[in-house]
């Protein structure tokens, strides 16, 4: 591959939640900016910019990654999965999702979205979590309104397994 | 929080990765996972020229083992070697230390070579490294050449490595038979940077035990087997010698406590599990 010299947009395209999409980029957009601001993409929250947060993770080439440490000329030819993804065909939530809603597992819900994009890769590795596997997995994400005690319940309804 | 202008490299190849530092030098920076990079990019810490991403280089994605070593390339993930199925059995002590090693999200992308190539003094796998006497493999157009842990990090985020080198493997020596190993760690929270991060190994007559987050690099001492009073006055000057220092986390008071106490506790558990 060449150079991407800085000063330039360059033409990236790759499959975001199963379409083909294309845009520019100079090299030092961020993925989470790109999303944001150039494709309107507002599921993809951004909370600290350093990786800390959690609120920007997402699925590159299925892989949970923070869109805010990655730029967005590096998923050029790969595949971007954000919380829009998870929608059935016939529209409405996923599964997961509606043991959120029920559960009350968010409240301002700023965190969600990348909360259920690690959980949506999570789950495919370990389908049963306990309940420490699971809070150590969302130690990767803040939540400053719920506590995380209705989206420990939520995923727990989820799975069947009780808290 | 928006990272300086930057030409960007996607390297298809080693080559291409060593021609591509042999050209910008120190202005370059190689891009792992970006775990650690890119907050310095953002918070403008380090402003380089070029990036030159080794991410795909698929030649660089392998774990190995060979004659008792266990070799990962540098574009192996964490997660990876996390669920390698010789962790166990081949790097006991890396296994018991993966928990503490960030997050799930950090080690799904985060690099094992870029881990050590970063060099903080906090982070687990250079002090595991350190500690089993392990080494970098470093590559640039010139030429191939291994450094011992000891002999990498040389400081706070500094290594003896050159600015037209690429960490392209770092290798672990494997458990040796009758051995036991173990890993402790004080921090904040459950994958927070560790105040005082402790890793042992222990043999029928010798006991090695290092410490991170205390100095400004991985320390590791050597002893023949101590028991009682005599270990715990070793592990004193230990703690002393570290130099530790106060900070927002902990007094440097703390951090010899920890050094002392924890440091017990992990040899008397490496000792227990001596196979
Ligand atoms: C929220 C959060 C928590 C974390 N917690 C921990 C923790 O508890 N413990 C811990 O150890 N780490 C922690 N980290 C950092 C860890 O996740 C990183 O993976 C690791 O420090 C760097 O690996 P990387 O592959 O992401 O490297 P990068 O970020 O891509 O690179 C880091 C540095 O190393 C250089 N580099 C990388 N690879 C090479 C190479 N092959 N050759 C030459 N130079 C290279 C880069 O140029 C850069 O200077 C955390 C990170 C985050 C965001
Ligand atoms: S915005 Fe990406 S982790 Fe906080
Ligand atoms: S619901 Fe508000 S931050 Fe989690």
């Amino acid at each position: 591959m060449p150079q991407l010299s800085r000063d330039t947009r360059h033409a990236i395209s790759f499959t975001l939640n199963g379409k083909a999409t294309s845009g520019h980029a100079e090299p030092r957009m961020l993925l989470s900016d790109f999303l944001v601001h150039e494709l309107g993409m507002t599921s993809v929250h951004v909370g600290c910019e350093h990786g800390v947060c959690g609120a920007c993770t997402l699925r590159i080439d299925g892989t949970v990654s923070r869109a805010c440490l990655t730029f967005a000329v590096q998923v050029d030819g790969k595949r971007v999965d954000t919380v829009e993804s998870l929608s059935p065909e016939e529209g409405g939530l996923s599964d997961l999702q509606k043991s959120f809603r029920r559960n009350h597992g968010l409240q301002c819900g700023y965190c969600t979205p990348g909360i259920l994009m690690s959980l949506d890769a999570y789950l495919e590795e370990n389908p049963k979590p306990s309940e420490a596997e699971l809070r150590d997995m969302l130690s990767g994400h803040l939540c400053r309104c719920t506590g995380y005690v209705n989206i420990v319940r939520a995923v727990m309804e989820h799975v069947g397994n009780s808290p | 929080m928006k990272p300086s202008p930057f030409d960007y490299i996607r390297a298809a190849s080693v080559l291409e990765a060593l021609h591509g530092l042999a050209a910008a030098g120190d202005d370059a920076r190689i891009l792992a996972g970006g775990l650690s990079l890119v907050p310095m990019l953002n918070f403008r810490l380090v402003e380089p020229s070029v990036l030159i991403d080794i991410s795909g280089i698929a030649d660089l994605d392998y774990i190995r083992q060979d004659d008792g070593i266990v070799e990962i390339g540098a574009a192996a993930r964490q997660s990876a070697l996390e669920r390698w199925d010789g962790i166990a059995d081949r790097l006991p002590l890396v296994h018991a230390a993966f928990p503490h090693i960030g997050h799930y999200q950090t080690r799904s992308r985060g690099t094992v070579c870029g881990s050590v190539a970063h060099s903080d003094p906090s982070s687990e796998l250079p002090l595991c490294l350190a500690t089993l006497g392990g080494e970098v493999v470093l590559r640039s157009a010139a030429g191939e050449r291994r450094v011992a842990a000891k002999d990498f990090q040389t400081g706070m985020l500094t290594t003896s490595k050159r600015g037209d080198e690429l960490v392209s493997a770092v290798r672990f020596p494997a458990a040796a038979p009758g051995s036991g190993y173990a890993f402790a760690e004080m921090a904040q929270r459950r994958g927070d940077f560790a105040i005082v991060a402790l890793a042992a190994a222990a043999s029928a007559d010798r006991i090695r035990l290092g410490v991170g987050g205390v100095a400004d690099r991985p320390a590791v001492r050597e002893w023949e087997a101590l028991e009682g009073d005599a270990l715990d006055d070793a592990l004193n000057a230990f703690a002393w010698d570290l130099g530790g220092y106060d900070d927002v986390h902990a007094s440097a008071r703390y951090r010899r406590e920890l050094v002392r106490r924890l440091g017990r506790n992990v040899i008397e558990e490496a000792r227990s599990c001596r196979s």
